[in-house]
């Protein structure tokens, strides 16, 4: 048979190679964010008008670009959960859905506190800032659309569906600095043309967005185990109750 | 049909209206997303407009003036500089507190109101905008040494 991602239907197959490869994804991350601090805040340079505070674009860029990363990666999982049932997808769906919420709240914050002294304001409502948090906002509803409903297939179903959605944010996110004027700077490193970031500064860059990247898979492979424990517990527990139950009644 | 294929075009159905009703609105919205006008916007408006608005540009270099200075007050509560999008220039008066970008050359996005004759704009707030280049000090100078330095046309 031809091995396809059906195989991991399998909770207990999924089980043994997330058991696996954790060890892997957490050794990465730490190697990653370490360097990735080293190099944002002990060796690179100050920005030419930014000074020093240009370091906090090392942990907000990324968190950003995990932001839409982790919606993308829900919404993908959603329309496979959701066309061709496929048992692991809505997990994957519904765990990732905590940690894009912080990420995004980690892209918020951080660049509130960058804002006050390069703009001169914390807040400010253009289409960039607004639409990042409109997604804070679906992350919010995507779980509480999980947790409003016990039953689990027709949460996976309502949050399916509004995940896709909602995907229609993502777009608009990346091209809000093009389409209309913002305070927000316009994109540096996606972009045609090429990065408009020096390379001593990429590096401590791309070290956090790989960090972050692997932060990511691993707490989300860690709590899709943990969901699909709980799942099994409950049903055991069902099984349990329902037998005892026919026990007393006879 | 099988489900399957009826589920995919539900999927895709449903993504393709919210896309079509997001576009709808966002360009029905189009102007109040906008969150500055250049000078250029407003020269092709009718008549200046009466209302807060926000002007979006450049600090015009050789415009900045601070009129207090003689006048022993604090050197920096009233200035006076221009913003410029290449093609119009606004006269732009604030009183208050500038951000620490604030400079010549930069990109500067101040709210307020015009004047009754339309001459001028009182800002009640300077912010500084930034743009997407990031570099070291060192390497802005050897650009500029070069002469490879490329000034922005534009704010945006």
């Amino acid at each position: 048979m031809k091995p396809s991602l059906y195989d991991l239907a399998n909770p207990l197959r999924f089980d043994r190679i997330a058991r696996a490869a954790l060890p892997w994804l957490v050794a990465a991350t730490i190697v990653l964010m370490t360097l990735g601090l080293y190099f944002a805040l002990f060796n690179s340079p100050a920005d030419y008008q930014q000074g020093q505070s240009v370091r906090i674009m090392y942990v907000h860029v990324p968190a950003a670009w995990m932001a839409l990363f982790c919606y993308t990666v829900i919404a993908g999982a959603s329309a496979v959960g959701f066309i061709w049932k496929h048992p692991l997808a809505d997990v994957a769906a519904k765990e990732a859905a905590p940690i894009g919420a912080s990420f995004t709240l980690l892209a918020l914050i951080t660049g509130s506190l960058w804002g006050k002294p390069m703009w001169g304001a914390w807040w400010a409502w253009d289409a960039r800032l607004t639409s990042v948090l409109i997604l804070f906002f679906l992350y919010i509803g995507y779980m509480s659309v999980w947790r409003a409903f016990p039953d689990k297939t027709r949460a996976a179903r309502l949050a399916a569906i509004l995940a896709i959605v909602g995907f229609v944010n993502i777009p608009i996110i990346k091209f809000s600095v093009e389409w209309w004027n913002s305070l927000h700077q316009p994109a540096s490193v996606f972009r045609g043309g090429g990065p408009t970031i020096d390379g001593s500064m990429l590096t401590p860059l791309f070290l956090m967005g790989g960090a972050y990247m692997f932060f990511f898979a691993a707490t989300l492979t860690q709590s899709m185990r943990s969901e699909l424990a709980a799942r099994r517990l409950a049903r055991l527990q069902e099984i349990d109750a329902r037998s005892s139950y026919v026990l007393v009644e006879q | 049909m099988t489900k399957k294929t009826r589920r995919m075009f539900l999927a895709i159905g449903v993504f393709a209206f919210a896309a079509a009703a997001a576009g709808l609105t966002l360009s029905a919205l189009k102007s109040s997303i906008t969150y500055f006008y250049m000078p250029s916007d407003i020269a092709a408006m009718a008549q200046k407009p009466h209302s807060p608005i926000r002007l979006g540009g450049l600090v015009e270099t050789g415009s900045i003036s601070y009129p207090n200075a003689q006048s022993g007050a604090d050197k920096n509560s009233l200035v006076e500089f221009n913003v410029t999008d290449g093609a119009e220039t606004i006269r732009v008066v604030y009183a208050g507190l500038l951000p620490d970008l604030f400079r010549e050359g930069q990109g500067v996005i101040v709210q307020g109101r015009f004047t009754d004759d339309g001459a001028r704009l009182t800002a009640d707030n300077v912010l500084a905008k930034h743009d997407e280049n990031y570099m070291p000090k060192e390497v802005a100078d050897a650009l500029k040494e070069k002469g490879l330095w490329i000034e922005q046309e534009k704010a945006k």
